[in-house]
């Protein structure tokens, strides 16, 4: 029924619309909004700290195993030894197996698991589709091309994260030029946006290779781009720890930012966001980190993909919550992927190959078998 | 306050949506824009709310307007609080995240509407009447005196019209100014002191006694229209006003 302003029961609750904070003596039958605030912060809170625990049990236990075992209670003595004065039973084997040769491969799988998972996450929200990853839009491509160069020139370490950088940032901008014309579904152009922009860099990494020395750099350039963090050192661990973690940290700040812009960008400007400028912020973050995991590692597929999905089926689409779960679970996974690398076979499985080969499939899973829960796309 | 002065649009040079348009919007008051299809109702809104920028003319705001998109899906399957937080953008810092208040004031706005029930639902999962209001909260949340709504009943079922409706008219209750756009005249009739008529033969804005007439309304949609009288004493509430809405001749 239509009701008319003069009717008595309209005005039962006049009072000022604007919706400042009330008074504490909130009308009888209304939610304790204090309450409901504490547990929303809650709800952020417990999802990171139990992935946060999971990584470290995943971590603590790949250092422990190989193929020359350590024992899980040493391993935990090395570690608090390098922070406390604990007294140490390992021996000093196991202390140089821990520390020089799987720390710093655990700690290289880390954050190049958790930049491409974080930096996946943080593409599908402002793309607006949970199908968009590094590798799909053709950063990675962009990315495997400047360090190609890089490695081709002979340019040393910071020069490959440099190259990785501009280049991976130059296909991000070629694929936001062909999607932000009018005509055509988003979903349409990014995906053809991706295939172009990534078999146009993957044409000129072909290009680096076939006029790469077949002596000198051809091998390297090869080796490098099977994706693998077996040549790990503190080194390589110093180049992606910057801009993995500037990136990343970026990202984890404007993560309430980030559901505004998900919204779309009438939304996100009606509520006071420019969209323009902070989409920007959040590419070049990515492309930071993408750039760096893909110049210490090669090209590691499907974790930005797989990853922020399962984490959403977990904790929902909330960014708040999603972008420091999806990193800290992308770090636990490429560390279990690279120990079953390096000890289920006697030789090396490449890692991207691993990840592509687990990833393909639980995708699918994933995808048929949650579809209405977590996201909603037309 | 919300004031139009002389505004005009056009998507390319010398290709006017509308010029011309002046209006105001004083609190506690509706203002309806009305016409045909592709007539320019949501360009105006737009303008209005400081999503376009005009060509010409002056769009003055005291604040910065709350914002009723028409209803659409979310990429994103986001609680339904999570969206009416991000009402409180713009009183959130840039690396922030909403604090205490914004939750208080996100919680009151739901309540505002009558959807505090819905907060832990997921935006997807509900009706589109529960989606309009969820977005009115949003907009409310925000905390601008001034509201303007791209065709809030576009989709919804009658019991849900009403139920927007009735809202709407609380918010005028309690000070606030609305602009809305609308494909129902009978909506325009029950809620708006003032019209826009967006028509092919030019844009008029005046009282809605003087717009909302059988002539004005039969020319603006080209086809004929009568307004009626109608009591409403059968809900057992006195009735001050009588109520009018409309009658379209469809023909046979």
């Amino acid at each position: 029924m239509l009701d008319g302003a003069g009717a008595p029961r309209l005005r039962k609750r006049v009072r000022p619309a604007l919706p400042r904070a009330g008074p504490a003596s909130a009308p009888a039958g209304t939610v304790d909004r204090k309450a409901t605030a504490r547990r929303r912060e809650t709800a952020v809170v417990v999802p990171v700290a139990l992935t946060a625990c999971f990584l470290a049990v995943v971590a603590v236990l790949a250092l422990a195993v190989g193929r020359y075992s350590v024992p899980l209670d040493h391993v935990v003595q090395i570690l608090t030894a390098q922070i406390a004065p604990v007294p140490v039973q390992a021996s000093a084997t196991e202390q140089n197996v821990v520390l020089l040769v799987r720390l710093p491969r655990v700690l290289l799988a880390l954050l190049v698991g958790g930049g491409l998972a974080i930096g996946g996450a943080a593409l599908q929200a402002i793309f607006r589709n949970p199908l968009v990853s590094p590798e799909i839009i053709g950063v990675s491509a962009g990315a495997s091309f400047g360090g190609a160069l890089a490695l081709l020139l002979g340019l040393g370490p910071f020069l490959l994260v440099g190259g990785s950088f501009a280049c991976g940032l130059l296909a991000l901008g070629t694929l936001f030029l062909i999607t932000s014309g009018r005509a055509g579904t988003p979903m349409l152009k990014i995906v053809l946006g991706g295939v172009v922009t990534g078999s146009f860099f993957s044409a000129l990494v072909a290009l680096v290779t076939y006029i790469a020395d077949p002596n000198t750099t051809l091998p390297a350039i090869v080796f490098w781009l099977l994706g693998s963090v077996s040549t790990a050192t503190f080194t390589k661990v110093a180049v992606a720890l910057i801009p993995v973690l500037g990136g990343a940290a970026v990202l984890v700040a404007l993560r309430w930012r980030i559901n505004v812009l998900s919204l779309g960008d009438e939304d996100a400007a009606a509520l006071g966001v420019r969209p323009r400028p902070l989409r920007w912020v959040v590419l070049v973050s990515v492309a930071l980190i993408v750039a760096g995991a893909v110049a210490v590692s090669g090209a590691v597929s499907w974790v930005g993909l797989v990853i922020p999905h399962l984490a959403r089926m977990w904790v929902g689409p909330d960014h708040r919550v999603l972008l420091p779960v999806s990193f800290l679970l992308g770090g636990a996974y490429i560390v279990l992927v690279d120990t079953i690398a390096r000890t289920a076979t006697a030789g090396e499985i490449p890692l991207g190959v691993l990840t592509a080969l687990i990833g393909a499939p639980v995708f699918f899973l994933l995808l048929r078998r949650n579809r209405e829960k977590v996201w909603d796309s037309a | 306050m919300l004031e139009l002065d002389g505004v005009g649009f056009g998507y390319s040079p010398r290709d006017w949506v509308f010029r011309g348009v002046s209006f105001r919007v004083p609190p506690g008051t509706a203002t309806a824009v009305l016409g045909p299809n592709g007539s320019g109702k949501t360009t105006l809104v737009r303008c209005a709310a400081g999503l376009l920028d005009p060509q010409e003319g002056t769009v003055r705001l005291s604040e910065s307007a709350g914002y009723v998109p028409q209803a659409h899906g979310s990429a994103f399957a986001y609680r339904a609080l999570d969206m009416v937080l991000m009402g409180r953008a713009r009183h959130v810092g840039v690396f922030r995240t909403p604090g205490s208040s914004d939750h208080e004031a996100a919680l009151e706005a739901m309540e505002r509407v009558g959807a505090a029930g819905l907060r832990d639902r997921r935006f997807p999962t509900l009706s589109g009447g529960e989606q309009q209001l969820i977005l009115i909260a949003r907009a409310i949340a925000a905390g601008s005196p001034v509201l303007v709504l791209d065709e809030p009943a576009t989709g919804l079922d009658l019991k849900n019209q009403a139920r927007v409706l009735t809202l709407l008219r609380e918010l005028m209750a309690d000070g606030m100014a609305l602009l809305l756009s609308t494909h129902h005249p009978d909506h325009a009739l029950h809620l708006a002191d003032r019209v826009v008529l967006l028509g092919r033969s030019g844009v008029r804005t005046g009282s809605a006694a003087e717009l909302l007439t059988d002539a004005q309304l039969s020319a603006l949609y080209g086809v004929r229209v009568s307004t009626v009288a109608y009591s409403d004493d059968g809900d057992g509430f006195p009735s001050s006003t009588p109520r009018r809405t409309i009658v379209v001749h469809y023909g046979s």
